[in-house]
């Protein structure tokens, strides 16, 4: 699949991130230069072939269901930037939820 | 033009295990904010997610509760997208291989019944919170983050907004029953997406469907479907097209408001969860779970009709919580008799429970003492009267039913031997009462009666107490 | 003691448990150490002395009892792994500042082994490079010459053990990234097998590729080190439920009949005619000793660069977006609007390399890609796991070439990610597989060390450790060392 400077600021925005006009030439260059090595893997026959995710050794790791209070919200608090009476502050969520449960 | 309307819904249950889904904080509610978390919840740099096996049964127990088949290999994926009550910017979810797929309930619209099929019930983890302020802030709290959900979307089988209630009453019963969760969509441990779109009888495609948000009780969902139903309606014979959007409920208008449009389907680049090795469930295991399951509120209804003799309406009122349904089960196991029983139940305890805002499991009440009160009043060593006495002890304070009907002194007086001195001395007494009987004024009997009872303070077992006075008049 | 710097693992064991030495002088001397060769290095990020002095006066009260034998030897930690009593920057202005609320298990089972943390090595920002230039910080030298780049990811780690600097220390490898830098130092660097050492706690690049690992100069000390920081950890669902042998047991320089493949893949063109050299050398020792070396193939090879930076770098556009500037490390000043928060901060925060791979991973993952690319590269991944399931049925081990090249010089292929992807050819299809991966020093081009990677089959690090012992023992480029550690 072809990517075209369109394509980057699509991908950077998905991303959060923000390029310049001067960064999307050499990251659209870049991506180019890096998606025509990639495209090597077409030649390879992958009809049949089951995909690999995880070469983790045990399957089907789980825990009891034991709750445990880690007591560390201080110190978890004194990490964010800013926080008030216990809440992590940020500024206003202007629509409704992008997505989720 | 005629339409018809299509709804799927979307059901989001909260399990009531200890823990979170992927880390061992508490994952229960009412605490300050962000006390329930770890490093895990706050999503640090480093740390890893561990399944907790009590979700992953309450996911299954699900499952075959909604008749779903259990996917015995599934593994989990990431679901990418920022937000500030989503720390680590994925979700942990199910894309490919949910833990349930092709089940399905029975619904039941005014003797109606119908099918609606389950396309899959996933397990994931729930967000935290976002407080909005209104200084230009919001306010993100975690304890909720990490919270074991299951989402269990139907296939597009329902056709207006009164098979939609029905669907999500009929889910809501059974999940209650199998035990994983509390389903309360007050308090959010279960909520509910609406997709609903309309198309001309007979057309085989879809129309563009919209979104349903904020529907956070039975009675909103029905609404909110009624008014998009009509809405729809109205755009398409005013010549409109249906937009493929998020509207909100509202519930003081009870109508539904554009959140937004959708301009594609959004990108949450899913992939399988690297952290998290792939899950395989025995038959064993699966099979064990299953043989924990109750009997469901539908099987338990046509019992009750059945056999037991009760009439639909008890029934369907009895099985509403499997809670009631239990009580009911356990208090007749004494032998009393149902549709007794159900009285009591539907009566004085529903009553009593709604006027106090409590469940019974926060009275004193239980199958027992109910049980024992009942037969109490059976073999008439107390009045329905008396027992309505008895039954506030009990639920009150608890205790045995017969105990308390004698520290009350409430015990009737059935015995002849105590009651026809006092009989006799009241014929004695009113002898114009007896005279108008013998003249055929039957109700001179019940002026006799009350008589009786008030002499007794009403301690005398009426129906003896009748018996005695028609003996004795006759001598006379 | 003079020279204490000098020494290996296993020595200063040997001094601190007959109590020639203490505790506390060897790391007082570490520290006399790391700030006389830094000017020149530049491995640390984060100095931790108040703390390890600390640390070895309590040893030295104690005494060193047989289980804690590495009590009181002093190591560094690549700074993406993360730690309660010094910051972990991961080598990017995002975390400039973060202090953990936790420390990584690994942290714990070194705690737990007497070993003495000194403080944090220079990596590639959030290990993503093979430089070390990527450091938001500042570039790591090459202990063997100051105008060549370490290697990297793990540049901070091997520079600062080739060094002299500290005996040991620790980095991680998702693609090449603990055995590149060791072979670009002359030292002897493990990535065990996937699964061997918890991840918990140790920022996640490729949570499916990532492994901890030891670098040091000996084999020796290499197998010390592992066997401390071994074993399956509860909080980490991918490390194995396995016992942990004990990795010197088989340091007998003995490895007749061993069956060892070289694939013919790993010395084609693109590998230096030195560097062949010397791997040609290494087959012959390896005779000598009595092995049976064979030729063998593992024809997807040239793939793996290519499905290495599509799955890294998805899982590590997913891994990196909890960097947003909410909970933790760098909020934009400027930021005004919630957007402002995420797009300013990671933009402000993450270097160009990070950027780069943070997009072709949301690329590859993105709607109308994943099957061309992200789905492909994990097929890819299956027929590489496969090539190497066929040689291990009937051999011991597979060597070949750690890296195509020794180091280069600063500034020489980091503008050109294609090139610098290349150079992780020989490296990547391990980690795929999940294999562990060495390198041992086995000569030098022009005064730069080469390394020999060995490969081995899953959870048999021993036999790993036998062969590259007995190559070391029968050979001297472990004894040559770096001109800032006295070599010539």
């Amino acid at each position: 699949m072809p990517i075209n400077a369109e394509e980057v600021k699509k991908v950077a925005n998905l991303s959060k991130l923000a390029i310049t006009e001067e960064e999307i030439g050499m990251f659209t260059r870049q991506m180019v230069d890096i998606i025509q090595m990639v495209e090597l893997l077409d030649e390879v026959d992958t009809e049949g072939v089951p995909v690999t995710f995880t070469v983790a050794h045990d399957h089907t790791v789980l825990r009891e269901d034991i709750a445990v209070q880690a007591n560390l919200t201080e110190e978890l608090l004194k990490q964010v930037p800013e926080t008030e009476d216990g809440y992590i502050k940020v500024p206003a969520i202007m629509d409704n939820g992008e997505a989720g449960a | 033009m005629n339409f018809e309307t299509v709804i799927g819904l979307e059901i989001h249950v909260e399990l009531k295990t200890n823990s979170k889904i992927f880390s061992s904080s508490p994952a229960h509610f009412g605490a300050a904010p962000n006390v329930n978390t770890n490093e895990i919840d706050f999503s640090y740099p480093g740390v890893l997610p561990v399944m907790n096996k009590g979700a992953l049964e309450y996911g299954i127990k699900a499952a075959l509760a909604l008749n779903c088949e259990v996917s015995q290999h599934t593994h989990f994926d990431r679901k990418n997208y920022f937000y500030p009550d989503n720390p680590k910017a994925y979700q942990i979810s199910q894309n490919d291989n949910p833990i349930g797929s092709n089940g399905w309930v029975e619904i039941d619209v005014e003797g109606q019944k119908k099918k609606i099929r389950i396309e899959r019930v996933h397990l994931e983890e729930d967000a935290g919170k976002n407080i909005h302020g209104d200084a230009g802030h919001s306010y993100v709290d975690l304890n909720r983050q990490g919270t074991p959900l299951i989402e269990i979307v139907s296939e597009p089988d329902i056709r207006s907004p009164e098979e939609a209630y029905a669907y999500l009453e009929t889910v809501r019963s059974i999940i209650q029953y199998s035990g994983v969760s509390d389903v309360k969509m007050e308090e959010g441990s279960m909520r509910c997406d609406a997709n609903i779109s309309i198309r001309p009888y007979g057309q085989e495609t879809y129309g563009t469907k919209t979104e349903l948000k904020n529907l956070n009780s039975l009675n909103f969902v029905k609404k909110g479907l009624e008014f998009e139903e009509k809405r729809q309606q109205k755009v398409l014979y005013s010549g409109g097209v249906i937009q493929q959007e998020t509207r909100r409920f509202d519930d003081v208008t009870g109508e539904t408001i554009l959140m937004r449009v959708k301009e594609g389907a959004s990108d949450y680049r899913y992939f399988p969860e690297p952290d998290i090795p792939t899950i395989d469930i025995s038959s064993e295991w699966i099979e064990e779970i299953r043989e924990t399951l109750p009997e469901m509120p539908s099987v338990r209804r046509e019992r009750y009709v059945n056999k037991l003799g009760l009439p639909e309406y008890d029934a369907m009122v009895l099985t509403l919580t499997r809670e009631m349904s239990d009580f009911f089960e356990a208090t007749i196991a004494h032998k009393v008799d149902p549709k007794q029983a159900s009285n009591w139940l539907m009566g004085e305890v529903s009553g009593y429970l709604n006027s106090n805002g409590v469940e019974l499991h926060d009275t004193k009440l239980t199958p027992d003492n109910l049980a024992g009160m009942i037969l109490l009043i059976k073999d008439g060593t107390i009045s329905s009267k008396m027992a309505k006495k008895v039954f506030l002890e009990l639920i009150k304070n608890g205790g045995d039913a017969k105990k308390v009907v004698e520290a009350k002194g409430l015990v009737q007086l059935s015995d002849p031997k105590q009651l026809l001195p006092i009989i006799t001395e009241i014929l004695d007494n009113n002898q114009q009462s007896v005279e108008d009987f013998k003249n055929g004024k039957d109700r001179a009997v019940g002026f006799l009666v009350g008589q009786t009872m008030k002499a007794t303070k009403g301690q005398a077992n009426p129906g003896v107490v009748n018996k005695l006075l028609m003996e004795e008049l006759a001598k006379r | 003691m003079s020279e204490l710097y000098k020494k290996n693992v296993d020595e200063l064991q040997s001094l601190l448990t007959k109590k020639e030495i203490s505790a506390v002088e060897l790391i007082t001397d570490t520290f006399d150490r790391i700030e006389s060769t830094e000017k020149e290095i530049d491995a640390f990020l984060t100095l931790n002395k108040e703390n390890a002095l600390k640390k070895a006066e309590e040893i030295d009260e104690k005494g060193i009892t047989s289980e804690k034998l590495l009590a009181g030897i002093p190591i560094s930690v690549k700074d993406n792994i993360v730690t309660k009593d010094m910051r972990t920057t991961a080598g990017s202005k995002m975390l400039e500042n973060f202090v953990s609320v936790y420390d990584a298990a690994v942290i714990e089972k070194m705690s737990e082994a007497g070993l003495i943390n000194v403080g944090k090595v220079n990596l590639d920002e959030f290990a993503m490079g093979g430089t070390t230039e990527n450091s938001y910080f500042k570039p790591t030298k090459n202990a063997w010459d100051q105008t060549k780049v370490p290697g990297g990811s793990s540049g901070g780690s091997a520079a600062s053990v080739a060094s002299g600097q500290v005996p040991a220390s620790i980095g991680s490898d998702t693609g090449g990234s603990i055995r590149q830098p060791a072979a670009f130092n002359g030292i002897v660097g493990m990535k065990p097998t996937y699964g061997r050492v918890s991840r918990y706690g140790l920022i996640a690049f490729a949570s499916s590729l990532d492994q901890i690992g030891p670098l040091t100069r000996t084999v020796k000390d290499n197998a010390l080190i592992l066997n401390a920081i071994s074993g399956h950890d509860p909080k980490d669902s991918t490390s194995a439920k396995l016992a942990v042998p004990d990795f010197t047991a088989n340091l007998t320089g003995d490895i007749k009949g061993m069956k060892i493949a070289v694939p013919e893949e790993y010395l084609k063109d693109g590998v230096a005619p030195d560097v062949c050299q010397a791997v040609q050398e290494a087959i012959k020792t390896f005779e000598s000793l009595g092995a049976i070396v064979e030729q063998v193939s593992l024809p997807h090879t040239k793939y793996g660069v290519a499905a290495y930076y599509i799955i890294s770098s998805a899982e590590a556009s997913s891994n990196l977006q909890r960097f947003d500037g909410i909970r933790y490390g760098y909020r934009s000043p400027e930021a005004k609007s919630l957007e402002d928060v995420y797009v300013m901060s990671r933009s402000e925060g993450f270097g160009p390399e990070v950027k780069r791979r943070i997009m072709l991973g949301t690329f590859s993952l993105s709607e109308g890609s994943y099957d061309a690319h992200f789905k492909k590269a994990s097929q890819a991944r299956t027929l590489i796991r496969q090539d190497f399931d066929h040689v291990f049925s009937e051999y011991d081990l597979i060597i070949g070439p750690t890296t195509p090249t020794v180091a280069y010089g600063f500034g020489e292929i980091v503008d050109d990610p294609v090139a610098m992807y290349m150079a992780d050819v020989l490296t990547v299809p391990s980690n795929f597989a999940g294999l562990p991966g060495m390198s041992v020093p086995c000569g030098f081009s022009e005064g730069l060390p080469i390394g020999l990677q060995l490969l081995g089959k899953h959870f048999d690090e021993d036999t790993m450790y036998r062969a590259a012992y007995a190559f070391e023992q029968a050979t001297d480029f472990h004894k040559k060392q770096p001109a800032i550690l006295g070599g010539k």
